[in-house]
């Protein structure tokens, strides 16, 4: 099964990236942009084809590794 | 004073660290590949700067979960000391050994040049050679060292005593209260993001990190 | 898939129909798809040299220090202590147009690469690098692109970069150049080289995976861009500095056993070049089997594997006896290993895959008949020399000063070397921007190395003979004058399309000057690297030979930089004679680029730098800044803005308008501070050495001989800005 585990950084922890990206997005015209945030994917390709236990896998690599618990947040979406 | 510098993939100044350590201990340094687990013996565990495991995924997430971890962690338990530098620093807050975490720097971009750093506190194994409130010259070369932490850590730190440097001039790189380095509870373990291992030869410009090393040596 | 070889294909390929005939009379029949793509990369301009070969041979190449000139990976010469220096430097101009990240990155790991193969281990890195008009909005991205990319590389790989050069002009535009420069250092009986030898030992694959990316880059290398040249991006390749800093350690720690009978890295060209160079080196041949390659993608063809330039990859030949020995070193660092094939007697290259024969290629005529080509050459008209007299001067000096020291081209770089990692190994003595050349120390020894990289493109353009000739001296000079004494270049002639007469004339006569100033100054020509065909829909960049300059210091000590210390007195060594022509000052002031560039005399180069040396390393002088771009007097403001040191300039020079005086290009010239002028300026008498007084450091104000004061924090500022503004600015966000 595939998941795919994103990692963001938590609401309050500073992103410049992303900042960034929507000062770049401004002038480049696009002038609605609210906020911008910049985080990662991984894509996992698991030998598993439950897709409940897929899910725990990927929840537990992202707490052991993908993910920095101080400063990330992350979401796992399985298909 | 028995040290050793461990060396994960990637990792690029163990030299510099290794130099500065025999100009004050007069021993060369046990360098330890990040595949040993016995860390016995060792007073002192340096952990250096540069890019293990290439930074990839995050500044030190891959090497804070290598085999020689469980060996530092034992270390860390002993009350042995343990000095991360750079990427080292990055290493001990991933592996949960220092609070807080190093994100990519403010201006987004890697910042070389010297960096004065002032002594938060002068009675520690590190900083009893220098004063408390004394500013000393280091050299910085690093893309993530902007010091992070939640409001409450970074009073306990304040709170505790358990800063261990700040800039003195420009927070370059967008750190909490311009936090450098940082101690753990047991002032034994000592992160910080500047380089006083580059700063112990007055050929490179100046002998500023040298009392860190002279002081550790003493211990 | 496989493609019909045939005279369409041969054109795709930049081969031409002379060529395409030589390689099927060499084969005896039509070549296969994958012997065909073996012989258009052998042949490319970036691999054979075709154009450049008959010129290069000119070039002073021996000296009893050398140990190694070109045609090994890099140069290599003594430099005491039992230790040899190598070095080299090399373009990767087209892939940092098309990619100005991973371009400028790949360029760093590959000249590293050429570096650590021969057994030194990399201790500096330098670049010289050329970009189009500021004010063109493509080049602010390129800039950026390849900053970030040169310290995304260096920095990971933990190689200190300390040294380099930057310059602006429009001709650069659409041919941004980055020429990178790595010096190692290693025993000198410990020095591997690439021949090939030992029928039946192994052949060894170490380093990263093979994946398709960067097929065919040395053909794009030598082919002028057009328009549709952003299409080319998908055969740039993607550097990965962490398996390049593995490889580094892993190869090394090889090195340090008897198991590399020879080593090459995989550089333009990959597999094919590596293999075809090593087993033509060593008059062997070659058998590879493609089936043990290690592959990154599925699928690939034995053209593809043949053809890949895939990053951090190595080429060994090993003992036989040795092959665990190294299979060891290699899992430790978790690199691939991988015995791809053997040394054979037949002379020839085989090529397996998938059972089948796929290239069986005659070594010696694909080495000895490579196209080579005395191109017609058409000289560069020459400039009129310009009467400073003739020259107004609307602006005076304080005006000219600000502009000057503000202006891209000789503004502060502070900018870029703060993203570069300048003093990892802990040996950096003089950091970019202290000293006229970098200073880095050998570890645990008092000797150091001193190295630069220069070319002034706007002389080469106006006369390519003074120009090459100047590029070589400004080297030997910036060694110098920080004291060490200057051993041997390398040199990266980068030049338009040489099927152009007046390109030719250039690069001839470019090579001419180079040469006779190697000749008299005793620095030769160690190694190098050729980039024709920077052209972009007919326009060519400046000529722009960059020359890379090592010398040596007995005593680290003894290294001075530029820092104006106070209460010195500051005096010019050299004679000015206020040459404006091509100067820094007629082009930003004058606002033209007009006239002869400056001669060099290079047997009045040599005695003033002779001198000049012999008095650093007495310790009398305390400061030394060559005077180059700008002249004397932004010699002198950029020494007190080092330091924050001010200086009162008093001299008033008879004959000469002081605008060419102050501001003048003459070369040869040197501003030493000294603690007693009079008695340096008696020596020099004695020596036979022009100098003058110019005036006394101390205070913060600049003060100038018209009597205008300005302060060196306002100067500082002023020279600060251009990068800042330019990058950092508001209107510089677009680019994450």
């Amino acid at each position: 099964m595939k998941a795919t585990v994103t990692v963001m950084l938590k609401n309050g922890v500073l992103d410049p990236q992303g900042k960034a990206i929507a000062h770049a997005l401004g002038t480049l015209g696009f002038d609605n942009v609210n906020d911008v945030r910049a985080g990662k994917v991984i894509e996992l390709d698991l030998n598993e084809t439950d897709a409940g236990k897929a899910k725990a896998q990927a929840e537990d690599m992202a707490r052991k590794l993908l993910a920095n618990g101080v400063i990330e947040s992350f979401r796992v979406v399985v298909e | 004073m028995k040290a050793g510098i461990v060396v994960f993939p990637g990792i690029n100044r163990e030299r510099d660290m290794a130099i500065a350590l025999e100009l004050s201990t007069g021993v060369k340094p046990r360098m330890v590949w990040h595949k040993e687990t016995d860390l016995s013996g060792l007073d002192l565990v340096v952990i250096p700067g540069g890019f293990s495991f290439g930074d990839y995924l995050r500044c030190g997430a891959m090497a804070a979960r290598s085999p020689v971890m469980a060996a530092i962690h034992d270390h860390a338990a002993r009350g042995g000391y343990i000095l991360g530098v750079c990427n080292g620093f990055q290493i001990l807050t991933e592996a949960g050994l220092l609070p807080g975490a190093l994100l990519r720097n403010a201006g987004l971009r890697f910042l070389s040049m010297d960096a004065n750093l002032r002594v938060e506190r002068a009675d520690t194994v590190f900083t009893r050679q220098y004063q408390k409130g004394q500013v000393f010259r280091s050299v910085m070369a690093h893309g993530d060292g902007n010091f992070f932490a939640d409001t409450a850590t970074l009073d306990r730190l304040d709170g505790e005593g358990l800063v261990a440097f700040r800039y003195a001039d420009d927070n370059l790189n967008g750190s909490a209260r311009a936090i450098a380095g940082v101690f753990s509870p047991n002032l034994r373990i000592l992160g910080m993001m500047p380089h006083p291992e580059d700063m112990v030869d007055p050929l490179m410009g100046c002998t500023d990190g040298k009392p860190l090393f002279d002081a550790l040596a003493a211990a | 898939m496989e493609r019909d070889v045939n005279q369409a294909l041969a054109r795709e390929f930049g081969l031409n129909a002379e060529e395409y005939q030589r390689v099927l009379t060499i084969m005896g029949r039509t070549p296969s798809f994958t012997e065909f793509g073996v012989f258009s990369v052998m042949w490319s301009e970036h691999c054979s040299y075709k154009s450049s070969r008959v010129w290069l041979k000119q070039l002073p190449t021996k000296a009893p220090w050398v140990i190694h000139g070109p045609g090994e990976n890099a140069g290599v010469v003594a430099i005491g202590d039992g230790l040899a220096a190598i070095f080299k430097m090399e373009s990767h101009n087209h892939p940092s147009f098309i990619e100005p990240y991973q371009g400028a990155a790949t360029g760093v790991g590959g000249i590293l690469r050429d570096v650590f193969t021969m057994g030194a281990r990399p201790i500096a890195n330098l670049n010289a690098l050329r970009f189009g008009n500021p004010n063109n909005p493509r080049t602010r991205r390129i800039v950026d692109g390849v900053v970030r990319g040169i310290g995304g590389y260096g920095n990971c790989v933990g190689v200190p970069t300390v040294g380099g050069e930057i310059n602006f002009h429009p001709a650069y535009d659409g041919n941004p150049l980055v020429n990178a420069m790595t010096v190692g250092i290693a025993p000198v009986d410990r020095i591997f080289l690439s021949a090939a030898a030992g029928l039946g030992n192994p052949v060894v694959y170490v380093g990263s995976k093979t994946g398709r990316d960067g097929i065919h880059g040395a053909t794009m290398a030598s082919a002028e861009f057009d328009a549709n040249s952003e299409e080319k991006r998908p055969t740039v390749q993607v550097g990965d500095p962490f398996t390049e800093k593995l490889l580094i350690e892993a190869c090394l720690e090889l090195m340090a056993t008897d198991a590399i009978v020879a080593i090459q890295d995989m550089g333009a060209a990959g597999l094919t070049s590596s293999s075809v160079e090593m087993a033509g080196k060593g008059g062997v041949g070659i058998e590879l089997n493609l089936d043990n390659v290690p592959a990154r993608e599925i699928g690939m063809t034995a053209y593809e594997f043949m053809l890949s330039e895939s990053q951090e990859r190595m080429l060994m030949v090993l003992r036989p006896d040795r092959e665990d020995v190294a299979r060891a070193i290699f899992d430790k660092w978790d690199l691939d290993f991988a015995i791809i094939g053997h040394i054979t007697d037949t002379g020839r290259i085989t090529v397996r895959h998938q059972g089948e024969i796929k290239a069986d290629i005659p070594l010696a005529p694909l080495n000895d008949q490579a196209p080579l080509y005395t191109r017609p050459t058409l000289e560069t008209s020459k400039k009129e020399a310009l009467n400073p007299a003739r020259i107004e001067d609307r602006v005076g000096l304080t005006g000219a000063l600000r502009t000057l020291i503000a202006c891209p081209d000789l503004c502060s770089r502070a900018w870029v070397w703060d993203q570069y990692d300048s003093t990892v190994g802990g040996q950096t003595v003089k950091r970019p921007g202290a000293a006229d050349a970098a200073v880095v120390k050998l570890e645990g020894l008092k000797r150091a190395l001193a190295l630069t990289t220069d070319c002034t493109p706007r002389y080469c353009l106006a006369d390519p003979e003074a120009g090459g000739m100047q590029a070589v001296a400004e080297a030997w000079r910036n060694l110098t004058a920080v004291g060490a004494r200057p051993l041997a270049i390398t040199d990266n002639m980068n030049f338009g399309n040489p099927e152009k007469p007046e390109i030719m004339g250039q690069f001839a006569a470019a090579i001419r000057g180079m040469a006779a100033a190697c000749e008299a100054l005793d620095f030769p020509v160690v190694s190098g690297n050729v980039s024709l065909y920077n052209e972009t829909e007919g326009r060519g960049i400046l000529p722009t030979p960059a020359i890379g300059g090592l010398g040596v210091l007995e005593d680290a000590a003894q290294a001075v930089g530029i820092s104006l210390a106070p209460w010195l007195d500051i005096v010019v060594v050299g004679a000015t004679k206020g040459w404006l022509g091509q100067s820094l000052w007629l082009r930003e002031i004058g606002g033209r680029e007009d006239g002869a560039p400056p001669p060099v005399d290079l047997t009045v180069e040599r005695a003033n730098g002779d001198f000049v040396r012999s008095r650093i390393l007495s310790g009398e002088i305390r400061a030394c800044h060559d005077v180059a771009d700008g002249g004397i007097l932004v010699a002198i403001a950029e020494m007190a803005m080092e330091s924050g040191t001010g200086a009162r300039l008093s001299a008033h020079p008879r004959d000469i308008p002081g605008h060419a005086f102050w501001f003048g290009e003459d070369q040869g010239r040197y501003i030493v501070a000294v603690p007693d002028h009079a008695s340096f300026i008696r020596a020099a008498e004695a020596a036979g050495i022009p100098t003058m007084k110019l005036g006394t450091s101390g205070g913060g104000d600049l003060t100038l001989p018209d009597g205008g004061t300005i302060s060196v924090e306002s100067l500082r500022a002023d020279h600060q800005r251009f990068f800042k503004a330019w990058m950092d600015g508001d209107a510089a966000e677009n680019r994450s």
